[in-house]
């Protein structure tokens, strides 16, 4: 056997401690917002149907609780739909803190197994959940003055890159990334959100969160994941929006919140939308949770719910510059 | 024909585009929170040493390129192309003035040189980082002077042109640094 010089943890004890402490001021928050904290399965039946996620599974062992070798389970990519079924189940404000499996991402800020915190509030919409979540991050980071702002992602659009992301034919926005000087755009084969998603990281998040806390809002439908879709209405609210938001601190996306979708058959044809689409692009196929569908057509109370990377956000509180560095151990030498 | 995922892009990696050979100098991972992934890399052309960027969409293939780093021993040059042999196998090979470059000026015979393989032909050769090399050609310095302060150009047996402390001499050896261009020290012998 080598012999091993890589048993040593890569976050200093310092970080070590940084993190501990941010973990009890988080806990801290909820206990005195009154929002109950609570654990659910890592493991899953089901899987993320998102054909930009790509799910961690496990099969065999377990044929003591009845299932055969070919029964395949799924690490959770985020802990969103059984924590809906606890909503729908009569909870009340839930937050949990767990570890989420995301394949395929390694990077500066990425590691296949990461931190996350996720929470739900019934009854608020996600105007009023940007707020906690900018009063969750001021305690985490014990900056108590750090300022907000909220930005639209097609005033961000409009206003650096002159480019309307709700209405501009594919074209166009192929031209705007190709004019912006990202490297080699014009050799990419991309799909509209696919264009949009390469001028927001390349040329827009770098912008955000500069001097405090920005959030994105008001996606456009076609990224609403999983929000509910405000219908158009008066000017400047002319165009269906996503209400869907982002956090960025120093150019970094920290957390993604939504005011969720309950529309049970709603969900099922988004369901069916992403499994379409693996099936187009060659991904693997992904069960989608039907006892979730269960859960919204029983009823689960309007509810808005973010999840935030607990992992990025103390790379903010201790300046680190690689995910490695606030990590006990990647998983290179997990 | 190899492939790589851009899922396996790291430094170092050689992989080919447009024709070419390219060393993955760095490799960014970019991600927005939901959607379409991007490889935002840095890559040097082998052949002409310059960087470029470039962005993939994560997911994406490209060709490997069939480049790897060997040790090969120097033996002579003939005129046009400089012979180098692998000293396990005693294969022989010859690299063109485009793969030897600069290493020309500091290289003599049996020197052991760092060659860069593409499709099996020589595509880079690098000298080693310090050669010790004889003096052909140098004024006299001035008598006493040890300080090697100010210094004067001396020309080496391999037709390179450094600059030496002052009481260096003629016929004597001296270390260089290949990397800068400089030299280190005297030596005894190579």
């Amino acid at each position: 056997m080598p012999a091993s010089h890589d048993w040593s943890a890569c976050a200093t004890a310092a970080v070590l401690h940084a993190r501990a402490e941010m973990l009890a001021r988080i806990r801290t928050f909820f206990a005195v917002a009154g929002v109950m904290e609570v654990e659910t399965p890592i493991l899953s039946h089901a899987g993320a149907t998102d054909p930009a996620l790509a799910s961690l599974s496990l099969s065999g062992g377990l044929s003591s609780v009845g299932f055969g070798a070919d029964r395949r389970l799924f690490l959770q990519t985020s802990p969103e739909f059984p924590m809906k079924r606890l909503l729908a189940s009569g909870s009340g404000p839930i937050y949990q803190i767990c570890r989420v499996f995301r394949g395929e991402e390694r990077g500066r800020r990425h590691h296949p197994e990461f931190s996350l915190l996720e929470w739900y509030r019934p009854g608020l919409d996600d105007g009023q959940l940007m707020d906690e979540v900018a009063d969750l991050v001021r305690a985490a980071l014990q900056r108590p003055r750090l300022p907000m702002e909220r930005i639209r992602y097609r005033d961000l659009f409009r206003e650096v890159l002159d480019l309307d992301p709700f209405t501009a034919p594919v074209q166009t926005v192929r031209e705007a990334a190709i004019t912006a000087g990202i490297p080699d755009a014009d050799q990419l084969d991309l799909e509209r959100d696919a264009w949009l998603d390469l001028l927001l990281t390349q040329c827009l998040e770098p912008r955000l969160g500069r001097s405090g806390m920005s959030f994105l809002c008001d996606y456009p439908p076609s990224q609403a994941a999983l929000a509910r879709i405000r219908p158009a209405g008066e000017a400047p609210y002319d165009q269906a929006v996503a209400e869907r938001f982002e956090l960025y601190i120093e150019g970094v996306e920290l957390a993604n919140g939504f005011h969720e979708l309950t529309d049970a058959a709603e969900q099922g044809a988004r369901f069916a939308h992403d499994c379409a689409e693996r099936r187009r692009l060659g991904l693997a196929e992904i069960p989608p949770d039907t006892r979730l569908l269960a859960a919204l057509e029983a009823g689960m109370p309007a509810s808005s719910g973010v999840a935030l990377g607990l992992d990025r956000l103390l790379m903010i509180a201790v300046g680190a510059t690689h995910i490695d560095q606030v990590l006990a151990f990647p998983i290179e030498r997990a | 024909m190899a492939f790589y995922s851009t899922s396996e892009f790291k430094g170092g990696l050689k992989i080919m585009l447009d024709g070419d050979p390219y060393n993955i100098v760095e490799n960014e991972f970019v991600k927005p929170g939901k959607g379409q992934a991007f490889n935002r890399v840095r890559v040097r052309n082998l052949k002409t040493g310059r960087t470029v960027e470039k962005t993939f969409k994560s997911g994406d293939t490209v060709e490997a390129a069939d480049v790897h780093d060997t040790d090969m021993q120097y033996l002579y040059n003939d005129g046009e192309e400089w012979h180098f042999m692998d000293p396990a196998s005693f294969e022989q090979m010859t690299a063109d003035a485009n793969a030897v470059g600069d290493a020309a000026k500091w290289i003599k015979e049996e020197d052991i040189c760092r060659v860069t393989l593409w499709n099996g032909v020589p595509l880079i050769v690098e000298a080693p980082n310090f050669v010790v090399l004889a003096i052909t050609e140098t004024d006299p310095g001035l008598k006493g002077d040890t300080s090697g302060g100010g210094g004067k150009p001396a020309t080496l047996e391999t037709g390179a042109i450094v600059r030496v402390p002052l009481f260096v001499q003629s016929g004597e050896l001296v270390k260089v640094d290949t990397r800068t261009g400089e030299y280190v020290s005297r030596a005894k012998e190579a």
